[in-house]
């Protein structure tokens, strides 16, 4: 452990010195992903409720994954320097030492200013807790807490997944940010709102629904049933394919130069 | 020891034709070509010895190095370090080893080099009074004094090298890779780069293997040469054995003063200039006594010095011969 933290005072060490950067890219971060939350706010200037959900609850909705985003981007978003790693061949360096591949890439890479992203998540869910309208309870709280946390592992899982397709391809895969960052922007309303069809595939497929809008009917008490409940737990399940491609990438590694 | 059996790897690269046209359409469809970057490639490495390893540009030396590393995995055969198999044991395996790219650095590039020393201490743990020895031994050997607090980025590439050579030792491996160590270092730099290989063989009887272009590297540090082409290992030997196999040819260079002698039947001119020339000849058809005693009497002469071919001569014969 005092390795990574070695490691993490070395990153800061580093970018601290380019301050100017380090707090523009903070204030950016905080003020772009701001505007998501504005455009929740006009959205509800006009109108009182989106598929039978409140802004209060949609706000609720909101936060939970903008937490769970931030925390796992926090941790997974330096796995974006994969495709560079691999082009530069620093990954040939990493794989020469003797400790786990993914702390080596994620601790130095740890991206200091998407505290503010979390700082803001935090700001959001202050808002919405109160206007949600739910009666919080022992039981609900714990159901809370395994959103944000399962939701974290969830987007966690969806960056290793892009960043470990760079091992077969590392031509520009920019459009692979849908599945991260579009998913953020997606999931700022109760994924009901968008049919049937997403829903599913957001259940089955990438099961960012089961972080979001099952336990979320759980919490406004309109299901009661125990798999409602610890819908978050099951999408641990979909660590299983993505550390298998994640491993079946690796054996592919190609490596780059001489 | 350091084991290859019939070890081959493949890689398949797309096709791809200059032009926005060409670009389109291998985005729809796309051709591939197969490349054979090791066929069955097997060898053996002792303990303790300091292998040369050559070959052309995309001859397969750095796809060895990585297999050998655990970076790569094989297709086929095997590939054992110690008794590990580097890819499957990755850890166990690198803590044993240490590596050197020499185009790429494992510093980190913004803090002075004892930070990154310390940084790599921690990475394999290594125990702090050996760590305190290794660093100050090898700040001695390899003069690294002042350098230790400098941020890397401000640092001459060859006092960096001599920072990632120190780097790749902090933990004491049992192999150490140099994949090109050498590599646009002033001739200052790279004597004392091999000096340095050198004696850590001779002392620590550290496995060396070594890649390089520069044939001097290879004269001065190692006895035994593996020349690897196409993907096939294509020599294995001493360096001396070849040489000898490749030509015995003597090379012979004169000054004198005065006319230019004529030259004996048998000799071959090779250059020559106002007051000196240079010849060749097999000594077996012209003993090198002869040819001096034959120069002597020719001419008035001044100096002359003889020469067996150059390994640089010779690896550009072999890989002639081999059609490389």
């Amino acid at each position: 452990m005092r390795l990574y933290w070695n490691y993490f005072l070395m990153e800061l060490k580093s970018q601290m010195q380019y301050k100017a950067s380090f707090v523009l890219t903070m204030v950016g971060q905080f003020v772009t992903s701001f505007t998501t939350f504005f455009g929740i706010q006009f959205i509800f200037d006009r109108i009182n409720g989106v598929d039978d959900f409140t802004y209060g609850q949609v706000l609720l909705c909101f936060s939970v994954i903008m937490m769970s985003f931030a925390i796992g981007e926090m941790f997974g978003g330096g796995l974006a320097v994969f495709p560079d790693l691999i082009r530069e061949g620093s990954l040939d360096r990493i794989l020469v030492r003797p400790r786990s591949i993914l702390p080596q890439i994620i601790m130095p890479n740890m991206d200091f200013s998407r505290l503010g992203l979390l700082l803001q998540a935090a700001i959001v869910l202050a808002i919405a807790v109160p206007v949600s309208g739910v009666t919080w309870t022992g039981k609900k709280i714990f159901v809370f807490v395994m959103m944000v946390a399962c939701g974290s592992v969830l987007f966690f899982c969806l960056f290793l997944l892009v960043a470990a397709v760079s091992f077969f391809t590392i031509q520009n895969l920019n459009f692979l940010d849908i599945f991260t960052y579009g998913m953020r922007d997606f999931g700022k309303y109760p994924f009901s709102v968008y049919g049937d069809a997403v829903l599913k595939v957001l259940t089955f497929g990438i099961p960012l629904a089961l972080v979001q809008y099952y336990p979320l009917l759980y919490l406004l008490e309109r299901e009661e049933g125990i798999w409602y409940m610890i819908s978050p737990l099951l999408s641990l399940l979909f660590m299983v394919p993505s550390c298998w491609f994640y491993r079946f990438g690796l054996k592919n590694y190609k490596s780059s130069g001489s | 020891m350091i084991e290859f059996k019939q070890v081959s790897k493949t890689y398949r690269v797309a096709k791809r034709q200059a032009g926005m046209g060409n670009a389109v359409k291998s985005f729809f469809s796309r051709e591939y070509n197969t490349v054979h970057a090791l066929q069955d490639v097997s060898f053996t490495i002792r303990d303790g010895e300091m292998v040369g390893y050559i070959g052309p540009n995309g001859a397969g030396k750095s796809t060895t190095i990585k297999i050998m590393c655990g970076v790569l995995t094989p297709d086929g055969g095997e590939c054992r370090v110690d008794g590990r198999i580097p890819y499957k044991e990755r850890v166990a395996h690198v803590r044993n080893i240490g590596v050197v790219f020499g185009q790429r650095s494992q510093l980190w590039w913004d803090v002075p080099v004892i930070d990154s020393f310390d940084l790599i201490r921690d990475i394999y743990r290594v125990e702090e009074n050996t760590y305190r020895k290794n660093v100050s031994e090898l700040a001695e050997l390899l003069d690294l004094g002042e350098i230790l607090q400098t941020p890397v980025r401000t640092l001459s590439l060859g006092q960096r090298m001599r920072c990632e050579i120190a780097a790749s030792l902090l933990h004491n491996p049992k192999v150490l890779f140099l994949d090109e160590p050498t590599i646009g270092l002033d001739a200052v730099s790279k004597i004392a780069v091999r000096k340095f290989i050198r004696n850590l063989n001779a002392e620590k009887k550290t496995t060396i293997v070594l890649t390089t272009h520069d044939m001097q590297d290879i004269e001065a540090l190692t006895e035994r040469i593996l020349l690897i082409g196409r993907g096939r290992i294509l020599l294995d030997g001493k360096l001396a054995d070849l040489k000898k196999q490749v030509s015995e040819r003597k090379t012979m260079e004169i000054r004198y003063q005065g006319a230019p002698p004529d030259i004996e039947d048998g000799m071959q001119l090779v250059e020559s200039g106002k007051g000196w020339m240079t010849v060749s000849f097999e000594p077996s058809e012209i003993p090198v006594p002869r040819a001096i005693a034959y120069f002597a009497a020719e001419t008035e002469l001044l100096d002359v010095s003889v020469s067996d071919i150059s390994t640089e001569e010779m690896v550009a014969g072999m890989y002639k011969e081999y059609r490389l």
